[in-house]
Formats: C-alpha cells, sequence, structure tokens
C-alpha cells in the first residue's frame, strides 16, 4: 500500500482513514520550537461529504486513497443505475443511486460526466457544469415581458423543476447552470 | 506548467527586504550602544543537536550543520569572551509550515551576570528599540495553562490531560504509543501548541517563564516545590518568537542531559548525533553565569508587517530555494 507522510500532503491529496476516502482541505504544521511537532488536518469525506478535523504527529503516515477523476459518457439509466462509457476504451461502469444524488436530475445521455472513482467504484458524478434541455412543461409565457424580473417554475424533460422566467415557454430549449440549478438562457432554435 | 514558471521570482516584496535590512540595523546599533560583541561561530559542526524535537541536517562527509549557535557561543563565553550576539541562518529537517522554514534567521544574545528576567527586561528594550513593540507582559507557565487551558500543568497527570483535550472537542493525534500516552510532556506540548499559545501575546507579547523542570532544555532548574526550568519563551499574536535560558553551567548535569536524550532517540530508532562535547569540557573549564536568547527574525518580521505567512518574508522560501 502506498503511503503519504505528513509533510507531503497538500490541498487535494487523498487518503484514506478509517476504511473511508478523503481529501485534505487544510494541513497546518505547529511545533513549539523544543516540542512534538503536529500537522492539524481538515479532511473532507469523499463519500459523505462531512468535512472533519484530524491531528497527526508530524512524520507520521496515512495509505493513500486510490482515487482519481475520470471523464467519461454518460449512455442510459435502466431503473437502477445509472450506465457510463470511457469515450476512448468502450469500457463501461455503472453507479448506483447514492454517487448519482446531484447529477441524476441535469443528464439525459450523450453528456460527459467527471466521475470520482475509488477503487474503481463511482464515488461521485457531476454532471457538465451547464446542460441544454428543453421544458416540458410550465404555464405559458407573458408576452412582451422580456426584461422585468418575475419567475415561475418549470419542469425539464429529465424531469428537473427550475425558476424561468415569465416569458419562457413549454417546448423552448434552455440552458441550465448544474451547480446551482439556475437558469442562464435561451438557446435559439 | 503554470505557477511553476513563477519560480524564480522572490516569495518577499521589495518593501519586505528593506522592513529586514532596517530591522537588522535597528539590531546591530541596539548592541553596539550596549557594549555587546557581535561574533560569528561555523554553520557546519562535528557535533550537533541532540534534543529530542529538533532533528539536524547531516552533512555528506559526516558532519552537521546547526540548529542554533548556541553551543558555539557558549564556548566563546567560557573562554571569556563577555557579552555576545550574532544573527546566524540556521537549519532544522522537516520544520515546514505557514510558521517554519527549514532554514531561518535567529539572533542569538548571551548575557554574563544576568538571569532570565533581566534578560527577559532586555528583549523588551530591543523591540521597544526597533519599534516592534512599545511593551511586553510576562506570564509563568503554570498561570498561562491555568488561564487559558483550565489544567494546572504542575499536578494534573497525562490521563486528565488527554481527557481534558478531548473535552474540547480537539482531535488527539492517532496511533499514539504507551509512553506518549503515559508522558506528561507530551501533553503538555500539545496544549501548548493546540491552545494555551495560540491564546497567547493578543495584545502586547508576552513572555512565558518558569517551565516545567523536565522541559528544561539547556536551562538551569531552580529547586523547589515543584521545581522549575528558568526558561522563557515569548509569544505575540499567538506564535512563539523566542526562548532563552538561565544558562545552565553544570558540566556533569549538561552530559547526562545530553546522555538521556541521546538514550530516548536510540529508543526510538531516531538519529543520534554525537552530543557536543566542547562544549561539556567548556562548562568544566567554567562558564559564567549568565543568560541567553534566541529569537526567530523571520517571525518578527511577519508579525510586524502584518503577513500571514513566514514564506512572505522570505526572498525564496524552501519551495523556491
Amino acid at each position: 500500500m502506498a503511503t503519504v507522510s505528513t509533510n507531503e500532503m497538500k490541498a487535494g491529496t487523498k487518503v484514506l482513514i478509517d476504511g473511508d476516502p478523503y481529501s485534505v482541505i487544510e494541513n497546518e504544521y505547529r511545533k513549539p520550537g523544543k516540542g512534538q511537532a503536529t500537522n492539524s488536518l481538515k479532511i473532507r469525506n469523499l463519500k459523505t461529504g462531512r468535512v472533519l478535523e484530524r491531528t497527526l504527529k508530524s512524520g507520521d503516515t496515512l495509505e493513500v486513497a486510490d482515487v482519481e477523476d475520470v471523464e467519461m459518457q454518460y449512455l442510459y439509466n435502466d431503473g437502477e443505475f445509472w450506465t457510463f462509457m470511457d469515450p476512448k476504451s468502450f469500457e463501461q461502469i455503472q453507479a448506483g443511486a447514492a454517487p448519482m444524488a446531484d447529477a441524476a436530475q441535469w443528464i439525459k445521455g450523450e453528456e460527459i460526466c467527471r466521475i470520482t472513482l475509488w477503487n474503481g467504484v463511482p464515488l461521485y458524478v457531476a454532471a457538465p457544469n451547464s446542460v441544454e434541455l428543453t421544458i416540458t412543461e410550465t404555464d405559458p409565457g407573458v408576452r412582451g415581458d422580456t426584461a422585468t424580473g418575475g419567475t415561475k417554475p418549470a419542469k425539464l424533460e429529465t424531469g428537473a423543476v427550475v425558476k424561468v422566467p415569465l416569458f419562457v415557454n413549454e417546448g423552448e430549449k434552455i440552458k441550465i447552470d448544474t451547480r446551482t440549478g439556475e437558469y442562464l438562457n435561451r438557446v435559439g432554435k | 506548467m503554470t505557477g511553476r514558471s513563477q519560480d524564480w521570482r522572490p516569495a518577499a516584496t521589495r518593501r519586505v527586504l528593506e522592513a529586514r535590512a532596517e530591522l537588522y540595523g535597528s539590531i546591530r546599533a541596539f548592541f553596539a550602544a550596549r557594549s555587546v560583541l557581535e561574533v560569528e561561530t561555523p554553520i557546519l559542526s562535528r557535533h550537533a543537536t541532540v534534543d529530542r524535537h529538533i532533528d539536524s541536517f547531516a552533512t555528506t562527509d559526516g558532519r552537521w550543520l546547526h540548529t542554533s549557535p548556541e553551543f558555539a557561543m557558549k564556548r566563546l563565553l567560557a573562554a571569556g569572551s563577555g557579552p555576545i550576539w550574532q544573527i546566524a541562518k540556521v537549519f532544522r529537517v522537516d520544520e515546514q509550515g505557514r510558521h517554519h522554514n527549514p532554514e531561518f534567521s535567529m539572533l542569538e544574545w548571551y548575557r554574563p551576570g544576568l538571569d532570565h528576567h533581566a534578560l527577559m527586561d532586555e528583549v523588551a528594550a530591543l523591540l521597544a528599540h526597533c519599534g516592534v513593540a512599545s511593551r511586553c507582559e510576562r506570564t509563568s507557565y503554570r498561570e498561562a495553562f491555568v488561564r487559558h487551558a483550565g489544567i494546572d500543568p504542575w499536578t494534573d497527570e497525562a490521563p486528565r490531560l488527554r481527557a481534558a483535550l478531548r473535552e474540547r472537542g480537539i482531535a488527539e493525534p492517532q496511533r499514539l504509543s504507551s509512553d506518549e500516552l503515559a508522558d506528561r510532556d507530551f501533553w503538555l506540548d500539545l496544549w501548548m501548541s493546540l491552545v494555551v499559545g495560540p491564546a497567547l501575546g493578543g495584545d502586547a507579547p508576552v513572555f512565558v517563564h518558569d517551565y516545567p523542570a523536565s522541559q528544561a532544555a539547556l536551562a538551569r532548574v531552580r529547586p523547589g516545590t515543584p521545581p522549575v526550568a528558568e526558561r522563557f519563551e515569548l509569544f505575540w499574536h499567538g506564535i512563539e518568537l523566542a526562548n532563552g535560558f538561565h544558562e545552565l553551567t553544570d558540566a556533569g548535569e549538561q552530559r547526562r542531559r545530553f546522555e538521556d536524550d541521546q538514550a530516548w532517540r536510540a529508543a526510538l530508532g531516531r538519529t543520534v548525533p554525537p552530543y557536543d562535547r566542547p562544549l561539556v569540557e567548556a562548562l568544566q573549564s567554567g562558564m559564567p553565569d549568565c543568560a541567553g536568547v534566541a529569537l526567530g527574525l523571520d517571525r518578527l518580521l511577519m508579525l510586524t508587517l502584518g503577513l500571514t505567512s513566514i514564506d512572505q518574508t522570505l526572498a525564496f522560501p524552501a519551495d523556491r530555494a
């Protein structure tokens, strides 16, 4: 097993603690002039997203977590699993509901997603930063109102519901920021 | 590609370089006015510190880079130099972080005839002279722990120190050995670096004095109940700036401390450098009663200029050196 020492742990280093993969956020070295040195780590659990703090004696090591980010294309969902394909090797993998919690509502097929793999298994799937989707349900548009504020809910082809400006109509394609869930603009016909 | 290409550039701004030059000028004037002699001693030595928590760089020819000019300066004192000072580059393995660089600048000076309290007065006078701080405060190690940690470093045992840390919601280090679990100094160090130290010197720089005898390092121990080490440290904005001693002058006791530290290192499989025999011989021949102090100049600059990391005070910190 590869290990990493406290003085090699940087922001982004992936380590294994109590069987879970973590990403280092901060590593603060502290040492009294003539005393025991310690490293205070702020770390994020890559399974739960929870942030916690750990103290290590300087020089101690942790196991490196085999975590990597890959780009894969979304193919289809069979009701239980979402299947992705590596566009170069054509290798396919499947992600369950937990890693798909954020991404599932934004993708319909063919999108390139960033997948965080831990020992080859998806930990987290991120949809593309923006996606273009068609509105399947929304109240009728307000003619002429293209500038003033005011929003209404709109249901998209993937089932996601977002807030859109009043002038946007059913059947139109819009661009969404998947990180915030916000409407960006209409996509030209 | 990104970032790397800028590595040739200094980390410190021109203003910081000027502030360092001004500070060194003020220090030189301060000691000249007090007739303290500026000296130079070797950086490269046949001997090294055996301090449990300070590691020296070994050179390929079997020598060591010093971690402080202390041993050589004490040999000068024993030879009758009178009061002496110097600014030295010192080197410590693995010490790198927001407040650490493996190579740093230390101001060190010795005053025959002074005890640690009189030397604290002079440190305060130097800081005032350099326009760093107009006044300093003083507290004992015990008072600092009682006040900021609610523990008594003289009477609370290791299990109590450990439990109290946990009660504060502070995660203790993983994989501790049974020796560490039972070692009061191990827990006191953790308290100092995680809780007490960061709380010190918020207003003015504060001297912490009279350490546990077990943390005497090279300070003399004053008999009493309990006996205390005549040692002090200076904290400002939670950062340790200086360490001083009413110096141990007893050669036999010095040798015993060196040998104890070597044995501790050997038992843990750590490097065991040869301790500084010429220092023990110098003490045998007689070193005047004196006090000495080492002050980190990079950290002092960092705090004086309101910077957040030691790297910003260095032309080329370790990652760019």
